[in-house]
């Protein structure tokens, strides 16, 4: 089938897409935008994590056939040109990326969180991204990341403290 | 494969009144894991994404009593952020489901549709005595939910048939929902347990889930909690409940489960920790209760 | 390889300008791609006119092939290849140590996930409908489960002609007879662990004019994998070209082939590029795991806390085939007394075939199963003793000077007693206010509204670990290191070109440091990895920066030689007297004499040096052995747990860990690897196992091997200390691996401590804690 949507801004259409197909593999492997990451397939490690109409979705659980129409936004689509976005400078500032492979999901899903909550707690970072694996940094420098996106967008919570307690 | 994207609820029923075998997809999060590992084929995925009305609740009311019908594809998220006071129990299990993408995206009308034992939706939905509204283009049939379920992963559906929406009773007194799982976020349940007060009719409702081959009620422990909240004068004059009832209880609850050993955890774990569950619901719902908030189960840091 | 044939998205030169030397904490290179989605991983390749590979594997642990007819297959519209053991070209063998793995099944399949064919097609699921067109005819054969039976029991079926024993080491010292004041004994078990690294096995395979092919992959070990393809190819190594792709993660599990030579036969078969990519569920038959262990332990000692012995049998279940099984007993019994000083030892370890999955390499090779018994052996002598159970650990700590159980005698800093001390003294977090209303995600059970407090019992903890770092006991252990100064627009750059994996771990930042430092420049670039340098090893054994950081200092010192010999001539001034800083040549009668990249001109400087670390040697047939062992690493962890006893359910409330290493060459780094390595620790403490039945997995998925969240978790204090090792390059120690080990005893012990119960199996479940 053909498929029509909107990626990043930009419309976008797949051909000779099979039906059992999912959006992560069309976005990965027929519009060249490999950025969403396949790690679980299985709506269990959060790595496709991208929006769809702009809510944070598992790009593995959509069939392919449910984008059409639709606004996709990925990783790709978060940083300004060149200029990278908050929480993108965050995760490299603090160090939360070691392998990266759970990294674009990550960002798709706390872009989300300040979106929504521009002072998280801690408990509300850990709830929001709950969803999203990480098997290479033990979430503490990805902890601090988004306690500094945070405060960089404009939230006004303290020190991103990363040892000896959560910030209530 | 064909893939259908019915663009209106009639023109959703004609497509599976014509493609019987078409499986509905809507949230994606069972249909779409089966498709990704080559566990299931179908010739026809019936989309109901593109639905409006699907994506809709509206407060009702039924036989006189004030219901909430909640559309087939409305999203976990949605009844958490709309439905937290009205539903308590629902949105607190809808809290449980998965992550919050899932949230975003799996539905009440698929987690029913799958009729997984492990279902989260379940118990609070069995213990509000929801009820099923079924449609075809033949019409529409509404059955209590304890009717749905016929077997693990079986319904009560006809080939033509979809979901269309869930009726549940609002709440009128405190409710509770607890999950087992071994690690804190993200899991498939080992058991679940909801409680509902009904303090205008004086009842109690349970739900268990991974239980039992279905989603069931634990009557007899409903049965006992009423009778003994009745015979004492509690619903008028709530006192601190013995501990021989939430005992009694918490063991009727684990008398009606049915459990099986599974990679998720033993039989004999999820009978205890079903008892424990309950004991522990019902207290917290019993505290609520007495502390006069007559509609509330609200959870303790939504 | 012509770039027309080159990847739609290929690895990457790591050119981003970064500041910063060694000791100091840069920023990664390749950060920047990652967080843009520009990174090119194994699975992110695409090339023009592309099939894809799909792997048939094995449905029972043990049979014996009868036939397989591929025949239908072949004849499947869209399918351009079927292969099975046939077509395999040259050896169809492989392995790490023993040469015992078929690349494809010939006549029996030893484990439930065996690949026994391949398709190529041009599409997914074309190849998927093809495999289920290959009719394989079984013979059902009973399976080898038991790996403790499999050492005893000369009647099971042998899985290999050579029996059923991969490697046996006893380790004996003193007298392994001497009684003791105090005994105490336990049989402990680990369940089998998975790598659950998130990037799948993937690799893209494109065949070249010379015959050869160029194969774009996620692997721990370039040239390892390319001599072993390369031997299955029947290929000269120098026509199987590899470039590494990003890695979504390794943890070991990348040691192993897994679709290297598959992908390259179907590339070469059908003359066109190849892709494989694992799913989450082929990810767990596609590669190995963490071998379950039972080990039985019989601790003794004076009453006043002196251990007088240790004795311990260890089986390791290897699984089909060997992989890293002999490393892991090697690894296991020189290290089964853990980090301390005892003077009579006899330790027996057995590593065995059996039906169920393989196993090999992951993080904290064959010290992670014993940490855990001899720890929890050291808690029940505690409590035996009635002593504080940090105390009877300080005291019996080993330290520099002190002798192995292999007679080694450890000639560099061994601060076990100094980190248990420390991460004592770490502050333990705040009890929640009193009367106040406890968050149910501070909870065991968190969001799902399990317990507002009842059943939950505070437990603290502790574990303190060795590992041994780098290749062992005998092994060639070694790393190069191409570097390349010249001018750039009159900056001077380095190019660094190694084939030494980055994993995640931050090794090519370490890289790019070290050059910094070494040749004063501001400017490194880190050349892709690929096997036209020469070998690095493996990213494991926590070696690469100790030696493909040796190898880069050397290399960089060779350069730098080079620069001031060109000087010293053309300024005539004594090589000796000069030196770089800050981009100049520096004389230290004159001054600055030029800059760099006006001494270099047109003309770069170019060298390339291994590095070798100190020679070890064999164990003899009583684990004796005047060097096994390069070095050694040490951690100490402390757990704070909160249990519902009630339920079995576990809030990790704080995890606390002191490290010595040596010298942190990126302090910020290796705090990351500690806490990453803690954080799968603390999934083998409580929830991850990949449970077999029968030779079967049962939960091969990521809905039911449960890998730790955010919100399992908890916050930690990390103290890191650098008491240098004066033989390794900088005093580096080995980071990554310590973590892993401690975390577990300490979590699993913080649990005793809240419960009482003595919990001899990892992970706790809920079922071990109610009893």
């Amino acid at each position: 089938m053909r498929l029509n949507l909107t990626v990043n801004g930009r419309a976008m259409t797949a051909d000779d897409v099979w039906e059992g197909e999912s959006l992560l593999y069309v976005l990965r492997e027929r519009l060249g935008l490999p950025g969403s990451k396949n790690a679980c397939e299985q709506g269990e490690c959060g790595s496709c994590t991208v929006y769809l109409d702009r809510v944070p979705v598992c790009a593995c659980l959509v069939a392919a056939g449910q984008a059409q129409d639709r606004e996709v936004g990925t990783v790709e689509g978060l940083a300004d040109g060149e200029e990278l976005s908050t929480v993108q400078r965050a995760f490299i500032d603090e160090g939360a990326v070691q392998c990266g492979f759970c990294t674009p999901g990550l960002l798709v899903a706390a872009d989300d969180l300040i979106e929504r909550v521009p002072e998280p707690s801690d408990a509300e970072i850990r709830e929001a991204l709950a969803g999203n694996l990480c098997r290479c940094t033990g979430y503490e420098k990805i902890m601090a990341a988004v306690r500094t996106a945070a405060e960089r967008s404009g939230g006004t919570s303290g020190s991103g403290s990363s040892a000896g307690g959560d910030r209530t | 494969m064909d893939f259908l994207r019915p663009a209106g609820w009639s023109e959703a029923l004609e497509a599976k009144a014509n493609h019987p075998d078409a499986t509905p997809i809507a949230g994606g999060t069972d249909v779409m894991v089966e498709l990704n590992f080559d566990h299931r084929r179908p010739e026809t995925l019936l989309d109901l994404t593109r639905i409006e009305q699907l994506r809709e609740w509206s407060r009702t009311e039924r036989n006189g009593v004030p219901t909430v019908r909640i559309g087939a594809a409305v999203p976990y998220a949605r009844l958490i952020e709309e439905l937290g006071t009205t539903l308590p129990g629902l949105a607190m299990a809808a809290r449980t489901v998965g992550s919050p993408q899932i949230r975003n995206r799996g539905t009440l009308g698929g987690n029913l549709a799958s009729a997984s034992p492990a279902g989260d939706g379940h118990p609070p939905l069995l213990a509000s005595n929801a009820e099923i509204e079924l449609e075809s283009v033949r019409g529409s049939r509404t059955l209590p939910l304890a009717d749905f379920f016929t077997g693990v992963k079986r319904t009560d559906m006809a080939p033509d048939e979809l979901i269309a929406a869930v009726h549940v009773p609002e709440g009128t007194g405190p409710q509770q929902f607890s999950k087992i799982g071994t690690r804190n976020a993200m899991v498939i349940a080992v058991c679940t347990f909801a409680v509902a007060l009904h303090p205008r009719r004086r009842g109690v409702g349970t739900g268990l889930g991974s239980a039992a081959p279905t989603p069931r009620s634990a009557t007899e422990a409903e049965e006992f909690l009423a009778g003994a909240l009745a015979e004492d004068g509690q619903w008028d004059d709530p006192r601190p409940l013995p501990a021989s009832v939430t005992e009694r209880f918490g063991e009727l609850v684990a008398r009606a489960a049915a459990p099986i050993d599974d990679v998720r955890g033993t039989a004999g774990y999820r009978t205890h920790a079903l008892h424990v569950l309950a004991r522990r619901t019902l207290s917290w719902a019993w505290d609520e209760y007495r502390s006069g908030t007559e509609l509330s189960g609200r959870q303790r840091c939504a | 390889m012509s770039d027309t044939h080159a990847p739609a998205h290929r690895p990457q030169d790591l050119d981003d300008a970064i500041a910063g030397g060694v000791g100091e904490s840069p920023l990664r290179p390749d950060g920047t791609l990652k967080v843009r989605g520009d990174f090119a991983y194994s699975s992110d390749l695409w090339a023009e006119n592309m099939l894809w590979g799909a792997t048939l594997r094995s449905p029972h642990p043990s049979a014996r092939i009868r036939s397989v007819d591929i025949g239908p297959a072949l004849r499947s519209p869209g399918v351009h290849a079927v292969l099975t053991a046939e077509d395999v070209p040259g050896r169809n063998l492989y392995g790490l140590k023993d040469i015992d793995q078929p690349v494809l099944a010939e006549d029996v399949v030893r484990y439930r996930g065996e690949a026994v064919a391949l398709v190529a097609a041009d599409h997914p699921e074309t190849a998927r409908r093809a495999l289920d067109l290959i009719e394989v005819d079984y013979e059902v054969l009973e399976p080898v489960v038991d790996a403790e039976l499999a050492a005893h029991d000369d009647s099971l079926p042998k899985v290999h002609p050579g029996g059923n024993t991969v490697r046996y080491q006893p380790i004996v010292k003193g007298d392994p007879e001497v009684t003791a004041d105090v005994v105490v004994s336990g049989t402990y078990t680990v369940g089998m662990q998975d790598q659950a690294f998130l990037g799948p096995e993937s690799g893209l395979a494109i065949p070249a004019e010379d015959g050869g092919v160029d194969l774009y992959l996620a692997t721990q070990d370039l040239h390892t994998d390319r001599k072993q393809t390369a031997a299955a190819l029947d290929l000269d190594p120098e026509l199987v070209r590899m470039t590494m792709s990003g890695v979504g993660g390794a943890f070991g599990g990348r040691e192993d082939l897994s679709m290297q030579v598959h992908v390259c036969m179907l590339a070469l078969r059908t003359g066109r590029p190849v892709k494989i990519v694992y799913d989450r569920e082929e990810s767990f038959f596609g590669h190995v795991h963490r071998h379950p262990a039972k080990m039985y332990y019989e601790h003794g000692a004076t009453r006043d806390g002196d251990l007088v012995f240790v004795r311990a049998q260890l089986y390791f279940d290897g699984g089909a085939y060997a992989s890293k099984t002999p490393v892991v007993v090697g690894n296991g019994t020189t290290l089964g007394v853990g980090p301390y000083d005892v003077a009579n030892v006899s330790i027996q370890g057995w590593g065995m075939y059996t039906n169920n999955p393989p196993c090999g390499a992951m993080r904290g090779l064959g010290a992670v199963q014993p940490a855990f018994a001899y720890e929890s052996q050291m808690d029940r002598l505690a409590e035996a003793l009635d002593m504080d159970p940090v105390e009877l650990r300080i005291r019996n700590a080993i330290s520099r000077g002190d002798t192995t159980p292999t007679g080694q005698v450890l000639d560099y800093p061994a601060p076990v007693a100094e980190l248990l001390r420390r991460v004592r003294e770490l502050p333990l977090p705040e009890a929640p206010a009193a009367g106040a209303e406890p968050d149910i995600r501070d909870l065991p059970g968190g969001a799902s509204n399990t317990t507002h407090g009842e059943g939950v019992v505070r437990g603290v903890g502790y574990g303190v670990c060795i590992k041994n770092i780098c290749y062992a006991e005998g092994a060639d252990d070694f790393s190069t290191a191409r570097v390349r100064l010249q001018n750039v627009a009159g900056e001077p750059l380095a190019m660094v070109h190694t084939a030494a994996a980055e994993v995640g771990q931050g090794l090519v930042t370490v890289q790019q440091q070290i050059a910094r430092s070494e040749l004063e420049v501001e400017r490194v670039n880190i050349h892709p990895n690929d096997t036209s340098v020469g070998p690095a090893g493996s990213s494991s054994a926590s070696r690469q920066t100790y030696v493909t950081g040796g190898a880069v200092q050397a290399a960089c010192r060779a350069v730098r030689e080079r620069l001031l010999a060109i000087t010293a001539e053309r300024f005539g001034e004594p090589a000796a007297e000069l030196s770089l800083s800050g981009g100049k040549i520096v004389s230290r009668e004159s001054g600055v004499l030029a800059d760099i990249a006006e001494v270099l001109g047109s003309e770069a400087i170019e060298e390339t040096r291994e590095y070798h670390h100190r020679e070890t040697f064999p164990l003899d047939e009583r684990g004796r052995s005047e060097r096994a062992q390069v070095q050694h690493a040490f951690s100490a962890h402390r757990a704070v747990v909160d249990v519902d006893t009630e339920l079995g359910l576990i809030k990790v409330v704080q995890l606390d860990c002191s490290q010595d290493v040596g010298k942190a060459v990126n302090p910020e780094s290796v705090v990351g690897q500690i806490q990453g390595g803690s954080a799968q620790g603390l999934g083998l403490a409580v929830m991850e196992e990949i449970q077999v039945g029968e030779g079967k997995i049962r939960n091969p998925s990521f809905t039911d091997y449960l890998i730790p969240t955010i919100l399992d978790m908890p916050p930690m204090n990390v103290d890191v200390i650098e008491r240098g090792d004066p033989n390794a390059p900088y005093g580096v120690r080995g980071v990554g691996e310590p973590p892993t080990i401690s975390s577990t005893p300490a979590i699993v012990a913080a649990i005793r401590a809240a419960t009482g119960r003595d919990l001899t199996h990892v992970p706790v479940g809920p079922e071990h804690i109610i009893g």
